[in-house]
């Protein structure tokens, strides 16, 4: 019986073991962030603007960055997802649907990075030349790509929702005389708003985790932006472009506020969709 | 017949949204086959170096993809290797031990862990780096190892759930049967539910091999740079496809450079395809045999 025993404390360590990198990873950053957390510094580096030369290092620009472009996405990705999911569910079920999902599904493998590229090649030119101002680097140009990136996300979580809802609710409408336009927006929709909010909470949740497409494509200049032609830059961006820096400096801990936000944030979005009562992990 | 308004537009929106969003995504993939497939030769991975040479690692090579494949292989197989046996221990202890309260509290903790973005992983990785210069001698730097650690720890949630809900989605009566016959618990996982188990829980690791090939953001904040060369051991610097992809992006210097730059995005495109057309089979495999089952 010894064996027994021993397995399974292995199996628990494990499980602890995985569990702890969730508040490690917050303790290390409060750690080595900790000047910030003095004297309501913390409350000033969210609120003020990033003007380095004057001795400022807020990171409010960078909070309205990443605010920007992923509600941009987000409001680019929903209407499209759930006309996809749509198609899936009522307008083509049966082959056509089976196809659009494993493409669905496809679309959620391909790098991040690869969008990343071709938007800095195919789609900033294309923005720079029909708008004719700026160089093309712009929160709507990351916006529109990050919606792509999103959808499938997105589309996933609603079809599976729509799927969901109770054959008998939907046979019920149709023996009514309902059209299946009808049965969508009047049954199948309102029964599935649970799952549809879960997909819009944890896609929400990726695209303002989201490193690579602000940074390749939404230029990075530290100011709040006041167009969507306006350069910016996201929280997750200002990590990655300010690690270089000397470690000892105002300048570098302020991407330890940057992490605890986005951390903070996603957490709050774990918490939602749990609340929602649905028990999924995103599909990446 | 004439359809009514409102089925019209519903299926006017949902064929054009499906035919937006496959559109870009065919745009995305036929730029990056128009621009890079005239660039696929061996000098596009060794550069002037001798193949056979360079595979031997007698000569290094300049100018082609070569070591960042290989950075982003060691890499791959470094995470994956710390990552598996961790999740797959604690997968099984959520799907085959843990009750109540403790399970629910630690399924809580691998639920954020799996929200948390990449580079805050990657920032994590990052302190612990430096906790490690700190407090142990100045010899840790950012390295291929924090890396393969940082994205083991990225992964593990996958890792958990997948195997978590591939053993518990197990049908009663094969969880019943060997413990009716005499065998103990850990009998029971290690000869009768693990196997049955296997094809969801290996789907679900060629999944996270995929995101451990793909991630840029965790890799540039610990230790990935832009030329080092082979890895020389786990504690040096490296190089890796994604970043190479990243860093051509901003900083090429010719249109031959560029010209790697897409056909290493294509090179990428085209592993995780492989992957994910690996794990789709054999999910596939999944469900035609729990169909004979019924």
């Amino acid at each position: 019986m010894d064996g027994e025993r021993i397995a399974q404390k292995v199996f628990l360590l494990a499980a602890v073991l995985s569990a702890s990198v969730t508040v490690l990873l917050l303790a290390f950053m409060v750690i080595l962030g900790l000047p910030l957390f003095q004297g309501g510094l913390f409350l000033e580096i969210l609120t003020q603007p990033w003007l380095p030369g004057r001795q400022l290092f807020g990171v409010w620009p960078m909070i309205a960055g990443t605010l920007a472009i992923a509600s941009l996405a987000v409001a680019i990705a929903f209407p499209l997802s759930l006309g996809v999911s749509s198609l899936i569910a009522v307008v083509a079920p049966g082959r056509i649907a089976r196809l659009v999902k494993s493409a669905v599904a496809f679309m959620t493998g391909i790098p991040t990075v690869v969008y990343g590229f071709v938007g800095v090649f195919l789609l900033v030119p294309l923005v720079r030349e029909s708008l004719s101002r700026g160089s093309g680097l712009c929160v709507l140009s990351a916006a529109l790509v990050l919606g792509i990136l999103v959808a499938p996300t997105m589309i996933l979580f609603f079809s599976d929702a729509l799927a969901r809802v109770p054959r008998s609710h939907r046979i019920a409408a149709e023996a009514l005389g309902a059209t299946p336009a009808q049965v969508l927006i009047y049954v199948l929709i309102p029964g599935a708003w649970r799952g549809i909010v879960t997909g819009l909470v944890l896609s929400t949740g990726r695209a303002v985790g989201d490193t690579l497409i602000a940074l390749m494509l939404a230029g990075n200049a530290a100011q709040v932006p006041n167009s969507l032609l306006d350069s910016a830059r996201a929280l997750t961006a200002h990590i990655a472009l300010v690690i270089a820096s000397d470690f000892d400096s105002l300048e570098f801990k302020t991407i330890f506020a940057c992490g605890i936000l986005l951390y903070a944030f996603t957490a709050a979005a774990t918490l939602a969709v749990r609340r929602l009562g649905r028990k999924r992990t995103p599909a990446r | 017949m004439k359809q009514p308004p409102l089925d019209m537009f519903v299926r006017l929106v949902s064929w054009g949204s499906t035919l937006l969003l496959l559109a870009s995504v065919a745009t995305v993939i036929g730029f990056l086959l128009f621009k890079g497939y005239g660039s696929f030769d061996l000098k596009l991975v060794f550069g002037d170096t001798p193949p056979l040479e360079a595979l031997l690692l007698r000569r290094p090579v300049f100018g082609g993809l070569f070591p960042a494949m290989v950075g982003t292989l060691s890499l791959v197989v470094l995470a994956i290797s710390l990552a598996v046996p961790i999740g797959l221990a604690a997968g099984i202890y959520m799907a085959e031990y843990g009750r109540g309260r403790i399970q629910q509290a630690l399924g809580l903790f691998f639920d954020i862990l799996a929200g948390v973005p990449s580079i805050v992983v990657g920032l994590f990785g990052f302190s612990v780096a430096v906790f490690l210069h700190r407090h142990f001698g100045g010899r840790i730097y950012p390295c291929l190892l924090i890396s393969a650690l940082s994205l083991a720890f990225l992964v593990l949630p996958y890792l958990i759930r997948t195997t978590q809900n591939a053993l518990e989605a197990l049908p009663e009566a094969v969880r019943l049967t060997a413990p009716a016959l005499g065998a103990t618990r850990l009998q029971n996982i290690r000869f009768v539910l693990l196997p049955r188990a296997l094809p969801g829980i290996l789907s679900g690791a060629i999944l996270a091999i995929g995101r451990c090939a793909e991630d840029t953001a965790v890799i540039m904040l610990t230790g990935v740079v832009a030329t080092a060369g082979l890895p020389r051991s786990l504690f040096s610097s490296y190089e890796a496809l994604p970043f190479y992809i990243y860093y051509i992006s901003a900083q090429y210097r010719d249109s031959a450079e560029l010209a790697t730059g897409y056909a290493a995005a294509l090179i990428l495109l085209a592993i995780c395809a492989m992957l994910f057309a690996a794990a789709a089979l054999i999910k596939q495999r999944l469900g035609a045999r729990s169909h004979q089952r019924l």
